[in-house]
Formats: structure tokens, C-alpha cells, sequence
């Protein structure tokens, strides 16, 4: 499990507006990759052109190479729902089924298998995948009740095992935290540390503390303007982005010089 | 309507004012425009639940004092056996023909919807949107018309089919109609009748299916139509359980169309020769030829207070198969 992200010169486009520009990144299986950048700047399209989930939207389309290991995501025959269930994500909002229970919120992508299973090896990936969100031991005497009814912070935990329980190789997030009081945050990030150990994963933060405490790399977007196409400004080692980057845009956007 | 809007604009001086005069409470006096149209408007809805409240009344009233004559006479007490006998045919030809409309409409109906609202582009789903709101504005007398005059007779051969090889099936034995003018027939043009309101139904609610939980899915890895059964139907249920109730009432009350179609007789269990009939069907060619005041009158009032009850029923079934699941529904 868990594979390499690369992009080669992607661009992402609403209808005839180019929203991200130029991305060529490489991003290594079993790490933490944060995306920073001001509001705007392109990040959530373009973590969403890493599992075709921007073709929800209406008129969204992307130009370039999107490669996992070493199979392009848009090389033609490729099916978008394989391409998911490969490369998970997780929401801004937490978004479990409200008409499930907690244990069928964990199943319900793995369901999707087709795969008959026991209930007691159901049993066994639902626990399974929510000792992997850390939420076992809250939900373990409640879990036939609904999903809805945890706290925002279990919530979005609850939607982590959903997706660690279809086994992807890559876990996208785009601003899991910014719904979360303190602690839970806190819960995420000491989450997300230990699962950088089977999976890839993407985060977006506007949070630069966080990016700092749970990234290996990070990379900087921005935006030179409105209507005008976002950009990866800087890639580099997290500390390296934080401490010293090369370029005057980073620079002034992680000393919060930025206006 | 006027007067919030009336008593709004003399709260704006009282805000400012509200601040120089030293002797009131800033926070008492600000707004009062606000806290009057609250209170006009709570009462006007308390109003118009009362007024529909007694409305019911005087309905269930009406029924029940006209139907008297049905069940009690003087010189032989209570009949109710006498009436049960009357009105239980009638009531299972209902049930028929409805249930007949539901089963052939639902599919349907749903299906459409969720094209509209999920597969087709945006602008052919306006066109159909338009076209199947279109089916209910055509007076039933017409499709009453249709059905006797185009449907029935293009079923007969159908019939005729169903009667040779299934029939031994109790559902198409008997002798198949000659003029298509069965219940089955009538519970097709039901069908027929009650899919636009169905299916808008079903459309407004499947468009308001949060896309927070669209995209949770799809991110999953779900095709679209696996998508639409963990996202969209499990929000939708109760919405779609409305609109099959809302046709459900259609059906059941549906007089003109089903008086037109059916060519009615006694009860049998077969939907493909002629027979059965439906309560509405019953008093529309009934009341005509029923003198003011007599024991028939009462009669088909009495039927049309059971028809009244069946449809209160079928009411509180939904509202009790909505609630049920309430826990789960998301609105907490
Ligand atoms: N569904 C959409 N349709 C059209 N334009 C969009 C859509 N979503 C985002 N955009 C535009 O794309 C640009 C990048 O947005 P986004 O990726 O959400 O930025 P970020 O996540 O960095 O704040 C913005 O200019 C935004 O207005
Ligand atoms: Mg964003």
C-alpha cells in the first residue's frame, strides 16, 4: 500500500477559467505534504484533480499528467471511481451518513467492494479501522447509533475510518481541522502522524503551525491576483518552507507579511 | 400582510430615540416592529390551523350525521351487517385500483425524478421537469376519456394473453373484458394521473440532497448509481414516502377518470375481465339517481365517511413511517 503522487504541468479549469496553473510536483509514498497559501489560491482544486473529484463540478477539466507510481489517473480507459477508491479524501466539514449508523458509516465504502462478508470479519474492520482513527474506545459502546450524533471532532475521525477502511494508498484532506475546536485538532494531527506510517498523504491547513507540526514537505501556493491562475510557488522540506525558503512570496506569506 | 410591514417602519425612530431619551431601556424598546410582526404572524398561523381544524370538523360531521340512515333504521335497528356488506367491496376495488396506480407509478416516477435531478444536462431536465408538470394540469374527465376510449381497447389483446397463459393465476382467470374497461385499466390511467405529482415531489427533494454527502460518497469510490443509494434515497425516503402518499390520496379519491373507465360490477378477484368499483366511482354514479333524504343517500355518504377514514389512515401511516426513523434522519 500506499503509492507516490506526481503531476506533471497540470492545469485545472472551471469552464474557460484557468483555476491552477503549471503544478509539476513529486510527492513521496508514506509522508505528510501540506499545501498552504492564501484563500483562493487554487489549493482545494487542485487536491481534488488528485482523485478526479473536481469532475463533480460542472465544467471543471484538467490538462496534464497525474501520476500514481507510475499510472497516469487521466490516461484514457481510466474509470474515476477506481481512481477514488484508491485515493480517499477527507472534507472540510465533517460528512458522515446521517442516515447510518456509526458502524455502517465505517462500511460503507468498503460495501462498495461487492465482497460478502461475515459479521464477524465486519466486525473486525470496523474495529479495525477505528482503533486506525483513534475513535474506538469513544464510540465501541454506541456504535449502532448515528453517525450524526458525535461531536464535529469524532465526526471527522469517524469520516478518516470510513476512509481507511476501503484501504487507499493516498488520504487527501483538504482543511480537516478548520470545523474543530483545539483538542480536537490535536487528535487529528497525533492521527495523522501515525497513519503517514501505511499511507500518502495530502493536506491542505491554513494553519501553519500545522502544517509545520505534521508535514514532511510543504508546498506554497498563490495567486497573482483575482481572475488571474493559481500557482506552486515553492516546494520544499517543511522546515526548509518555514525557516528559510528561497522564494520572497513564501517568505513574506509564512512571516505573515502577506496582506 | 399590511400591518408588520405598517408597524416596522415606526421602529426605526424608536431605535434611535430609543437612545437619547434617558428614561428607556435601550434594549426593551429596540425592535418592537420585529417583535410585532412575530406575534401577527404566529397568529395568523394559529389561525388558519384552527380554521383547517374545523373545516375537518364540520366534514367528518356532515359525513357522519348524513350517513346515519345507512347503519340505523327504525324499524330494524342497526344494520351495520347489512352496510359492512355494501361498502366492503367497494372499499377493497379502492384499495385495488390504487395500489394497481402505486405499484405502476412509483418506479416510474422515482426513475424520472432522478434522471431529472442527477443524469440528464441541466437544460433537457427543465424541459421534462415542465412536460410531466404538464400531465397534471389535464382535467381527469379527459383522462377519463383517454382510458375508455384508447387504453382500454389497445389492453384487450393484452388481456387476452394474460388470461391464456397465467391464467390460472386467480388475478387474470375469469373472462377477459371485451371492451378493456377492467380495474386494471383503471388503475393504469390512475397511474398515469398521479406520476406528476410524484415524481415533483421526489424531484425537489432529490435536488436537495446536501452535496456534502454526494461527494462523501463518490469519494468512496461509488459509481453515481451507488451514490444515489447511500447519499440521495436514504435523505429522500421520507420525502418520497410524502409523494407517494400525496398520490396515494389522488388514487383513492380519484372519481371522474375511474366512473368513466371502469365499467363497474361485483367484486372478483380478476383485473382483467369487467367488475369491481371503487367508492368515488360509486357515489359519482350513484348520487344522481339517489333521491335527497333517502336510505341510498345515506348510503353513499356513508361510504364516502369510509372513504374519508381510509384516507386519514393512509395519512397517519406515513407520518408514522417518517417519524420512525427520525433518529437517523439528519435534522438533528
Ligand atoms: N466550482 C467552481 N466553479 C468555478 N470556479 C471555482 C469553483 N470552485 C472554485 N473556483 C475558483 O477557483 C479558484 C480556486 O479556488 P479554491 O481551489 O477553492 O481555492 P482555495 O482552496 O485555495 O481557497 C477561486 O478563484 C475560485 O473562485
Ligand atoms: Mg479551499
Amino acid at each position: 500500500m500506499s503509492k507516490s503522487i506526481t503531476a506533471k504541468d497540470l492545469n485545472v479549469y472551471y469552464g474557460d477559467f484557468l483555476a491552477v496553473e503549471g503544478v509539476n510536483i513529486e510527492i513521496a509514498a508514506r509522508s505528510v505534504t501540506a499545501f498552504i497559501g492564501p484563500s483562493g489560491c487554487g489549493k482545494t482544486t487542485f487536491l481534488r484533480s488528485l482523485n478526479r473529484m473536481h469532475e463533480v463540478l460542472p465544467g471543471a477539466r484538467v490538462e496534464g499528467q497525474l501520476l500514481l507510481d507510475d499510472d497516469n489517473i487521466y490516461g484514457p480507459g481510466v474509470d474515476p471511481v477506481t481512481v477514488r477508491s484508491m485515493v480517499g479524501m477527507v472534507f472540510q466539514r465533517p460528512n458522515p451518513f446521517p442516515t447510518m449508523s456509526i458502524r455502517e458509516n465505517v462500511l460503507a465504502g468498503y460495501k462498495l467492494n461487492g465482497a460478502r462478508m461475515s459479521k464477524s470479519q465486519a466486525d473486525d474492520i470496523v474495529e479495525g479501522a477505528l482503533h486506525g482513527a483513534n475513535l474506538w474506545n469513544e464510540v465501541k459502546d454506541r456504535l449502532d447509533k448515528p453517525g450524526s450524533g458525535l461531536s464535529g471532532g469524532q465526526q471527522q475521525r469517524l469520516c478518516i475510518a470510513r476512509t481507511v477502511a476501503v484501504k487507499p494508498e493516498v488520504i487527501l484532506m483538504d482543511e480537516p481541522c478548520s470545523a474543530l475546536d483545539p483538542i480536537s485538532t490535536l487528535a487529528i494531527e497525533d492521527l495523522i502522524s501515525e497513519l503517514q506510517q501505511e499511507y500518502t498523504i495530502v493536506i491542505v491547513t491554513h494553519n501553519m503551525q500545522q502544517a509545520a507540526r505534521v508535514s514532511q514537505k510543504t508546498a506554497f501556493f498563490n495567486i497573482a491576483g483575482t481572475g488571474k491562475p493559481g500557482k506552486m510557488i515553492e516546494y520544499a522540506e517543511t522546515s526548509t518552507i518555514f525557516n528559510n525558503p528561497s522564494n520572497q512570496q513564501t517568505e513574506r506569506y509564512v512571516s505573515g507579511k502577506f496582506g | 400582510m399590511t400591518s408588520p410591514g405598517e408597524s416596522h417602519s415606526p421602529a426605526k425612530p424608536t431605535d434611535q430615540s430609543g437612545r437619547q431619551e434617558p428614561g428607556t431601556n435601550a434594549l426593551t424598546s429596540a425592535d418592537s416592529g420585529g417583535v410585532m410582526g412575530d406575534r401577527v404572524f404566529s397568529g395568523v398561523a394559529l389561525l388558519s390551523g384552527v380554521a383547517i381544524l374545523v373545516t375537518l370538523a364540520f366534514v367528518a360531521i356532515f359525513l357522519s350525521f348524513n350517513s346515519v340512515g345507512a347503519v340505523y333504521r327504525e324499524e330494524e335497528g342497526l344494520i351495520l351487517q347489512q352496510f359492512l356488506e355494501y361498502a366492503y367491496p367497494l372499499v377493497i376495488g379502492t384499495l385495488i385500483a390504487s395500489l394497481i396506480a402505486l405499484v405502476l407509478a412509483t418506479p416510474v416516477a422515482v426513475g424520472v425524478a432522478l434522471y431529472i435531478s442527477h443524469f440528464s444536462p441541466p437544460r433537457l431536465s427543465k424541459s421534462i421537469g415542465y412536460l410531466i408538470d404538464l400531465l397534471a394540469a389535464i382535467p381527469s374527465v379527459v383522462y377519463g376519456a383517454w382510458g375508455m376510449s384508447f387504453l382500454g381497447p389497445a389492453l384487450v389483446p393484452v388481456y387476452g394473453w394474460l388470461h391464456q397463459n397465467l391464467g390460472f393465476i386467480p388475478l387474470f382467470a375469469g373472462n377477459p373484458s371485451q371492451t378493456g374497461r377492467t380495474i386494471f385499466t383503471a388503475g393504469v390511467v390512475l397511474a398515469v394521473m398521479i406520476l406528476p405529482i410524484i415524481t415533483s415531489v421526489c424531484r425537489e427533494i432529490f435536488i436537495q440532497t446536501p452535496k456534502l454527502h454526494e461527494e462523501a460518497a463518490l469519494a468512496l469510490g461509488a459509481t453515481r448509481w451507488e451514490m444515489i443509494t447511500m447519499a440521495v434515497f436514504p435523505f429522500a425516503r421520507a420525502g418520497i414516502i410524502s409523494g407517494v402518499m400525496l398520490g396515494l390520496g389522488r388514487a383513492l379519491g380519484e372519481t371522474m377518470a375511474v366512473a368513466l373507465v371502469l365499467s363497474p360490477g361485483l367484486l372478483t378477484a380478476s383485473l382483467i375481465s369487467s367488475g369491481n368499483s371503487t367508492i368515488p366511482a360509486e357515489i359519482a354514479l350513484g348520487f344522481p339517481e339517489a333521491p335527497p333524504g333517502s336510505v341510498r343517500q345515506a348510503q353513499l355518504i356513508a361510504i364516502g365517511l369510509v372513504l374519508f377514514i381510509i384516507t386519514l389512515i393512509v395519512n397517519m401511516t406515513a407520518r408514522w413511517i417518517v417519524n420512525r426513523h427520525k433518529e437517523f434522519s439528519g435534522a438533528n
